[in-house]
């Protein structure tokens, strides 16, 4: 009874907190609420046991990837009202495609029968010995250490190709080179010069010139 | 009666706990609070607050007392639902990530099996405090606060990632409670982590002060250049719940460096009469010699440039870390120090 309460307050707050993504005025607000749908999300991934991945989904989505979309949001310069005026415009389309995905899924869910082999074919089969995070590493790092590994790569290659895309040599910017600074000695840093007095140093007597 | 024993009765207990665990952490906080600032006082030479109560020990009383009577000021510019929503974050952030910290043994609010996990997911969403208060001040010191807070806290969460992975392939479980069990061994506190994964505690010390904001990384709040960075249009309670989901903050991480690195509630000589302390006493002095830590480094290290932070956490943090994930790795593979579970 508590878990069904549960489910129905996670998945209240995720299914009004998304219409709020779409809905509200405030690009801010709109991440904001994405946010909140992620948390909530991961609410249900608990309660549904897979604790690992709603950990997972608040650690990279949300403590990563939505600060960096806010930051982006937060810089844009947007007016909010033409926004909205956009939106308003695309709300049939919006519905219609909405509909058609609800038909889909009512159909699919409607009609969705499991055959005896299906799970164990497609599936690892799922341990109840061991803890979450064991057994998706367990079936991670050997039955699809092939697709684990192509994922990363093309992470990897993604991540060099957004820092190819913006990388910018400029010739004039005087950088930091640590060892350089961390190498110095006394002697070829410091200059001791020995000062007249009322003559002062000028700029033609720097370097020991009487 | 059956609805009773079954579901209300385990409600009151937990509630109990979180009230009592509660009461503790924020009357701690008071008293490190007091400690961080005789701490920076005594480096100085000069005395610290030392006028309410007895060496000044109501001092944090005192203050708070005074931010709840004053009046909350929110400017006219400003987007007052997330502006007050902000502080709020931070604070019930800051606290919700004590659930999970075994002060003793058994003694923590839930056992959960991804605890380590947990508490970096929580530390992760302390950035969203910072951002919302930055954007919904509408100041400009405080949005460039924010921008900083945002680039800083992610990059050294990174970092931080990777050793918590370290620790987590020598102890073998994601849960607190089993990676303080796995320190326990005959030779007391040289069984612990910080010595096999000592470059990993250096990091982790460091990475810390960064993802608290603490000196020398509080580019976040730096006074010469942002005034008080993306608090500086806060007062009275809204600014006091900041400070305490700070200091809140402060205390899990030392917690955490006190779990993962010096063995959490185990004695540091594993015979009588150390093993008849309560491990929750070793637990204390153990977090409270992290936050001496902590507050050292606020006294004597100069706050550092920006570029240079992201520098130390990107060029020398993130190799050096995940070297050593490596290193570990193959150490425990090759060595024979792999446990059963990972076999």
């Amino acid at each position: 009874m508590i878990a069904a309460l549960f489910f129905y307050l996670f998945a209240g707050i995720l299914v009004a907190s998304a219409f709020m993504v779409v809905a509200g005025r405030n690009p801010v607000h709109s991440v904001l609420y994405l946010i909140l749908a992620f948390v909530n999300a991961s609410g249900l991934f608990v309660m549904m046991g897979a604790e690992f991945l709603a950990m997972i989904l608040i650690v990279v989505y949300v403590g990563a990837v939505a600060v960096l979309f806010l930051f982006v949001v937060m810089m844009l310069d947007v007016d909010f009202a033409e926004l909205k005026q956009g939106a308003l415009q695309y709300l049939p389309v919006g519905l219609l495609i909405g509909g058609i995905f609800l038909a889909e899924l009512l159909l699919v869910v409607g009609a969705w029968v499991i055959g005896p082999g299906v799970p164990a074919a497609i599936t690892a089969p799922i341990s109840t010995t061991v803890t979450n995070t064991e057994a998706l590493g367990l079936v991670l790092y050997t039955r699809y250490v092939y697709f684990f590994q192509v994922s990363g790569l093309i992470l990897l290659v993604a991540m060099i190709g957004a820092i190819v895309l913006t990388l910018r040599h400029k010739a004039r910017v005087r950088r930091q080179d640590i060892a350089t600074q961390v190498a110095r000695t006394p002697a070829t840093s410091i200059e001791v010069v020995k000062v007249r007095t009322g003559q002062g140093l000028g700029s033609n007597s720097v370097g020991g010139n009487p | 009666m059956d609805f009773f024993w079954t579901y209300l009765w385990p409600l009151l207990i937990i509630v109990g706990q979180s009230v009592l665990l509660l009461v503790i952490l924020l009357i701690g906080i008071a008293y490190i609070l007091l400690a961080d600032r005789k701490i920076w006082a005594a480096v100085q030479l000069r005395r610290g607050p030392n006028v309410v109560g007895p060496w000044g020990l109501f001092q944090s009383f005192a203050d708070l007392l005074k931010f709840m009577v004053k009046e909350p000021v929110i400017p006219a510019g400003a987007n007052k639902g997330v502006y007050l929503l902000a502080p709020l974050v931070t604070c019930v952030l800051a606290l919700a990530a004590w659930a999970v910290i075994p002060v003793s043994a058994g003694w923590m609010i839930a056992d959960i099996n991804v605890g380590v996990l947990y508490i970096f997911a929580i530390s992760s969403l302390m950035v969203y405090g910072i951002i919302m208060a930055g954007w919904a001040s509408n100041s400009k010191y405080a949005f460039l606060a924010a921008v900083r807070s945002a680039a800083q806290m992610v990059s050294y969460e990174v970092s931080i990632g990777f050793v918590i992975i370290t620790v987590l392939l020598c102890a073998g479980s994601l849960n607190l409670s089993a990676i303080v069990e796995a320190q326990n061994g005959p030779y007391g506190l040289l069984n612990w982590y910080w010595l096999p994964l000592f470059p990993m505690f250096v990091i982790f010390f460091v990475s810390a002060l960064a993802e608290t904001n603490r000196p020398p990384f509080d580019l976040v709040e730096a006074e010469s250049e942002l005034v008080a960075g993306f608090m500086v249009e806060y007062g009275s309670t809204p600014y006091m719940m900041f400070m305490l989901g700070e200091y809140v903050a402060i205390a899990t991480m030392c917690a955490m460096g006190a779990i993962l690195f010096l063995g959490g509630w185990l004695p540091p000589v594993p015979y009588p009469p150390f093993t008849w302390v309560p491990g929750v006493v070793w637990f204390a002095l153990k977090l409270l010699f992290m936050f001496f830590l902590f507050a050292m480094a606020k006294a004597i290290v100069p706050r550092y440039r920006y570029d240079q932070l992201m520098r130390l956490g990107w060029k020398v943090f993130l190799p050096l870390s995940l070297a050593m994930v490596a290193i570990v790795a193959a150490v425990i593979q090759y060595g024979g120090l792999a446990t059963a579970a990972m076999k």
